[in-house]
């Protein structure tokens, strides 16, 4: 790990200038990706602002059944908190399976949604890899990419994004709340990230001197709501493919539908070929085949992740017969 | 250099600490607390848990200097029957895990204690959910054991938290 | 079944004892669950400086320059050392039958030594500074230019030309018995199959440490290994100090596995930086580095052809293997080991080739050979049932063999007829409905395989210092390793029976060079070796104190033989009860402690030593077979949409001579399951094949299992003795890894009618 100036901020507002003053200079939360980066000397900032004592740590309800979450709240306990449980039962569980009891315990919220990549040639500083180091290639496209993307990939970048939380926000359309010394502004989550295209050194729409105050939350289509999650090992391991599912039937009608795939691409992936096939769609084994039909339509698979195409299928398939019939 | 507080055990020390040091680290190298191992230094293992203001967390992802004036538990600072358990039921092999394990497992115990759910909980909203193998085995899986001594381990925690209620 | 006849019996075997064969708690309990346990990156030395490797990034060629001035520039660096400036080593030693601690490197090349890059990875150069955070950082900065060589790292391409391995006395390059290609293409039912397992690591917790301090010419070195003598003199070997100025000291070692059975680049390194640097060093490796320069399991290609009559009798068994070695080391998973032992086929051929490539050496991972050729075997064996139309079991039972099947020596002790009964009684084998996909468990396929386990203990001589102290307390010292066995537990219950005295009297001191010389830590060895031993020394022991009281007028011991008196309550006893204390013997004589040690440090006495241990292993060898031998029955659940594997219910039942302490045992059985289950479902080495560089080099993309992937795991063994080993023992450290990854293999196939060959079984195969 590289030195660097570790700067402590009391407020918000100093937070901010410090980021806005100060060239290079990452916020430090949780620590639980950019210490392992800064390590791995993928990430080289020259100064940490520490704003894990910013009041920032707040759930609070907002008006018409949706919530505010502090930028800082972190993983667990978010996932343990009574009302996300109750209405957006796939945000707990998508939470509840990110990572390990102890990294929930640190990871924010925030931070939680500024995640790497975890694609090997990424973590690998002798590897090319164009989001680590523009114009250097991707030694993923024609190596090892069992984790990489099938939607939305580029020729320059087939990394995805690890995070599951962020793949429930956006089945939940959530708003991220962002401060600078410029003001505030909010940006809907499905807009927050980008994908590869040529520049997939640039991940989301943040500018550097912009911090994540808080994830806005609008009440829920429907509390009948899951979060499953397939991997290469029982726990403890990033996602192969997930769903982010919300579901509400009436007569055996889809009446609501709310979709996102995870491991599948270099952003959490909203689905909404597939729920514009699945609603006012009766809710049949049918209709969610050829929900997930549509939405993978434009998926390309690369020989090692093939597989995930077909396990996309599935996975979107199994998920909304489970909310279906339970 | 930053000059931080760290309150290890019930004891204050205040140190000068490259802001790099890991908590792991400042604990090992600057403390002489060895007993907090280091397995793979990512986060991934499980190996350096510790306990800050009660909770579990991975020792070697957190920059000491963010813990200053936290209540910090390690290995040395655990009396608990739990360890005793872990040795009847031979929750261990080589015992190098095992100190992260012990730590996890108290922390695990106490947010169970304190009704959070786990990915294997099925009904989020019970606030009392049964300490299933399940249950450990989910809540325990940040904590890797080589030598596979994961049937003791969840025997011990299943036995001290049998006992806990039952006192 | 098979066992010797009672006439074989060594004079010193000895059946149950107060303490042997009771399930104790581990003597070092506390210590490892208080933290007081001290691992070798545990130990405090004052003006201790760090260190960190710098890895190449090429496959092979040379390095042409290398800039540290970045990496010397860090606060705090005191040193970077590269071949330009290191201290120079001795070569490595040509390995020699002779001497077995030859074997002790990884690979021969001079690390630091020479400009040579022998694989992606190898490390090219060591920053040594005052903190880890400043050797860690420097070590990113060092720039190396390398002269490129054409280099071969891709597996599919080197074995187009394999090689075959030579018959010798430690590798069966190839074994034959009647014609079985001939006997196989006459065979009415045949099966003949592939099978691919990938390269794996051994991933103990705890990452190769050293620490090193040189005093003068004398060099103190606290290292994770598996093999302290072999380390001593190793560095002995290379530094040109005598090996009596070495001092290895692996107190605790977190696990092993194999993978610290070798000398490897870091221990070496630590005290090559130590030399230069005038401090003592220590280099706690980081999991990157282990992975780069700590050998692992190889990867390997099998083919297993099985000919039967249409009753199931085997006919032909052909089973060889393709290994990848590295080109500067490694040797052939001897993956047909089990195809010579388990059936009764007529005819059997087996053959093991390598295949080199510019890859870091391979070695020694638990049950080498055995772990990954039981996956071929085993599955084979299932294969054939199905086409067959038998039951697995059945067609097992009807080729069990009388005697060794390709040797015709007899097995010691084997019993596996009553292994499967009882085996499949437990696991109520009875209910399974063979046909696949005929299993559910509501919406869960479910399945169940199995497969057996075979695996036979290397035997190695180890010597031990027992000393019995007048106020009647005992010590034991032996430069043994604990990785996790609970190797001072197992000494301490033999030593207290073998005494006569209670279990807490005994202490027990391991770890350390100084102390007369153990076997290292693998081959199921070291518990047979150790508790040998001991009971030799205490024999000694028995009969120093009878002589001291038989001299005593007052002695109501005077004048016994040691044929007439028994160790037991403290002391010596006539068989009427009559008899003293070892506290009142030795008070009475004024003897503060009676010491008996086998073996001795001299050069002479070692060498004198292991040509007597050399005869009579070969002497043993030439008339047993000894295996240790079990059964796997396992249940897993396939979820029908997504193709996850979930292992719901393990039995293993085992037979591995006598059990000294079954809860260690039972631990260490269930450890190789784990460790199976790993291999079988999600354990892999990935290797960039165009680079030749492992690309998962750490906990999170390695995926060994964790609390959840494991369920109950359910051991029995049968606990009767080997009649032709001292203490009854074969050898409990590896045999429960062996066919762990067929039985897993199988139950998937029963539930899902896909046949997996190629390990790990990931749900993308089963899609």
């Amino acid at each position: 790990m590289r030195s660097f100036t570790y700067v402590s901020a009391p407020d918000v507002d100093s937070a901010v200038r410090t980021l806005a003053e100060t060239p290079g200079a990452k916020p430090l939360g949780g620590g639980t990706n950019l210490v392992d980066l800064m390590r791995q000397d993928v990430e080289r900032p020259p100064t940490l602002v520490d704003i894990t004592g910013l009041p920032l740590t707040g759930v609070d309800e907002l008006p018409g059944g949706g919530l505010r979450i502090g930028a800082l709240v972190r993983n667990s306990h978010l996932a343990a908190h009574p009302a996300v449980r109750s209405r957006f039962p796939m945000l707990a569980q998508a939470l509840l399976s990110g990572a390990s009891g102890q990294v929930r315990n640190m990871a924010t919220v925030g931070g939680n949604l500024l995640q790497r990549t975890r694609c090997l040639y990424f973590v690998d500083a002798t590897a090319a890899c164009n989001k680590r180091e523009p114009g250097s290639g991707c030694d993923a496209a024609g190596g090892l990419h069992r984790a990489g993307a099938v939607l939305g990939a580029s020729e320059h970048c087939v990394a995805t994004h690890p995070s599951d939380m962020a793949v429930a926000l956006a089945a939940l359309d959530a708003v991220v709340e962002v401060r600078s010394v410029r003001g505030a502004r909010s940006v809907p989550l499905l807009d927050f990230y980008r994908l590869p295209g040529d520049t997939p050194q640039l991940e989301t729409v943040l500018e550097p001197d912009e911090l994540i105050v808080a994830i806005d939350l609008p009440a829920p289509v429907t509390v009948h709501s899951a979060y499953r999650k397939v991997r290469d090992r029982a726990s403890f391991a990033f996602a192969l493919v997930s769903v982010a599912a919300a579901l509400e039937t009436r007569d055996s009608e889809v009446v609501a539908v709310r979709l996102a795939l995870g491991g599948v691409a270099a952003k959490p992936w909203r689905a909404v070929e597939a729920e514009r096939v699945l609603t006012g769609a009766p809710a049949t084994e049918e209709t969610f085949r050829q929900a997930a039909e549509a939405e993978l339509a434009a998926a390309v698979g690369l020989p090692g992740n093939e597989f995930k195409i077909e396990l996309a299928r599935r996975t979107i398939v199994a998920t909304l017969r489970r909310l279906a019939t339970s | 250099m930053v000059e931080v507080e760290l309150r290890v055990n019930g004891a204050a020390r205040r140190v000068d600490l490259d802001p790099r040091v890991s908590l792991l680290d400042a604990l090992r190298e600057h403390l002489e607390l060895t007993g907090t191992k280091k397995g793979c230094n990512q986060g991934a293992c499980g190996a350096c848990t510790v306990l800050v203001d009660g909770e579990r967390i991975a020792s070697c992802l957190a920059l000491a200097v963010q813990y200053g004036g936290r209540e910090i538990t390690t290995i040395e600072g655990v009396e608990h029957p739990l360890q005793r358990a872990f040795i009847a039921a031979d929750g261990l092999q080589c015992g190098y895990c095992t100190p992260g394990q012990v730590c996890s497992a108290l922390g695990m115990l106490a947010e169970h204690r304190a009704g959070a759910p786990s990915a294997v909980t099925a009904d989020l909203t019970a606030t009392d959910v049964p300490l299933t193998d399940a249950e450990i085995k989910e809540r325990m899986s940040g904590n890797l054991c080589r030598c596979g001594a994961y049937d003791g381990i969840a025997t011990a925690i299943r036995e001290t938290a049998i006992k806990e209620v039952a006192a | 079944m098979t066992t010797a006849p009672e006439r074989t019996r060594p004079a010193a075997t000895r059946q149950d004892g107060p303490n042997v064969g009771r399930p104790v708690d581990r003597v070092d309990g506390v210590a490892k669950t208080t933290g007081a346990a001290k691992y070798s990156a545990d130990f405090p030395y004052a003006d201790i400086a760090h260190a960190a490797l710098v890895h190449a990034g090429i496959a092979r060629g040379r390095v042409t320059a290398i800039d540290t001035g970045a990496a010397e520039a860090v606060p705090g660096v005191l040193k970077v050392l590269t071949h330009q400036n290191a201290p120079r080593m001795a070569p490595p030693p040509k390995v020699s039958i002779a001497d077995l601690s030859t074997m002790a490197p990884g690979t021969p090349v001079n690390y630091l030594n020479t400009d040579e890059v022998h694989w992606n990875g190898q490390p090219v150069a060591v920053v040594v500074a005052e903190s880890l955070e400043a050797a860690h950082a420097a070590a990113r900065l060092v720039r190396v230019s390398y002269e490129q060589q054409p280099a071969t790292t891709d597996f599919a391409v080197a074995r187009e030309h394999p090689k075959q391995v030579k018959n010798s006395m430690i590798d069966v390059g190839e074994a034959r018995k009647g014609d079985a290609e001939r006997a196989l293409a006459d065979a009415p039912v045949t099966v003949d199959l592939r099978y691919t397992t990938p390269g794996q690591n051994h991933n103990a917790i705890e990452p190769h440490a050293t620490t090193a301090a040189w005093d003068g010419d004398r060099l103190t070195v606290h290292d994770a290994t598996q093999n302290i003598d072999w380390t001593r003199k190793h560095l002995a070997l290379r530094f040109g100090v005598p090996a009596a100025q070495v001092r290895v000291v692996a107190t605790f070692v977190g696990g092993g596995f194999g993978g610290k059975g070798s000398v490897w680049a870091g221990t070496l390194l630590t005290a090559l930086a130590a030399r230069a640097t005038g401090r003592p060093v220590r280099m706690a490796l980081s999991r990157e580095s282990v992975s780069r320069t700590v050998g692992g399991r190889a990867p390997t290609v099998q083919r297993v052809a099985l000919g039967a009559e249409r009753d199931g009798t085997l006919t032909a068994l052909v089973h060889t293997g393709l290994t990848q070695v590295g080109r500067v080391g490694g040797g052939a998973e001897r993956v047909a080991s089990q195809s010579q032992y388990l059936y009764a086929a007529p005819a059997i051929l087996v053959r093991h080739s390598t295949a080199e490539v510019d890859a870091l050496p391979n070695t020694f991972m638990r049950a080498p050979g055995e772990a990954v050729g039981s996956f071929a075997l085993e599955s084979a064996i299932d294969e054939l049932a199905g086409e067959l139309g038998m039951d697995p079991i059945d067609l097992r039972v009807r080729n069990e063999p009388e005697r060794s099947p390709l040797s015709g020596k007899r097995f010691s002790r084997r019993d596996l007829r009553r292994v499967y009964a009882r085996g499949a009684d437990r696991f109520g084998w009875a209910g399974r409905d063979p046909k696949p996909r005929s299993m559910r468990d509501g919406r869960w396929l479910v399945g169940w395989g199995v497969a057996s386990a075979l695996h036979i203990p290397v035997p190695l001589p180890g010597d031990v210092l027992v000393r019995l102290r007048a106020d009647g307390t005992v010590l034991v010292r032996s430069g043994l390793q604990e990785i996790g066995v609970g190797i001072a537990t197992i000494v301490a219950q033999v030593t207290a029976d073998a005494l006569g005295v209670p279990l807490d009297v005994v202490s027990v001191e391991i770890g350390d060079s100084d102390q007369p010389t153990a076997p290292g830590a693998g081959g199921s060895t070291q518990t047979s070796a150790a508790t040998a031993a001991v009971l030799q020394a205490c024999e000694e022991l028995k009969r120093s104190a009878l002589g001291l009281a038989r001299r005593a007028a007052s002695s109501p011991l005077r004048g016994a033989r040691p044929g007439d008196v028994e160790t037991r309550d403290g002391g010596l006893r006539l068989a009427g009860g009559a008899g003293e204390s070892y506290a009142e013997i030795l008070g009475r004589a004024g003897v503060p402690a009676l010491e008996a040690r086998t073996g001795s440090d001299s050069r002479l006495g070692q060498a004198v030593g292991q040509a007597r241990f050399m005869a009579r292993f070969l002497n043993d060898r030439r008339r047993w077979v000894h295996p240790a031998t079990g059964v796997h029955f396992c249940e897993v659940r396939v979820d029908p949409d997504t193709a996850e594997v979930r292992v719901s219910r393990w039995l293993g039942v085992f037979d591995v001579g006598r059990v000294m302490n079954a809860k260690l045992a039972g631990s260490q059985l269930r450890g190789g399951v784990v460790m199976g289950i790993g291999a079988a479902l999600s354990e892999e080495t990935l290797v960039d094949p165009r680079t030749g560089r492992i690309m998962n080099p750490g906990l999170g993309e390695y995926h060994v299992p964790v609390h959840a992937d494991v369920p109950r795991i359910d051991i029995e063994c049968l606990d009767e003795p080997d009649p032709t080993t001292p203490l009854g023992l074969i050898g409990a450290g590896e045999v429960g890894i062996t066919g762990v990854a067929a039985a897993v293999a199988n139950a998937v196939h029963h539930a899902t009618g896909v046949r997996v060959r190629d390990l790990p079984v990931t749900l993308d195969r089963l899609l």
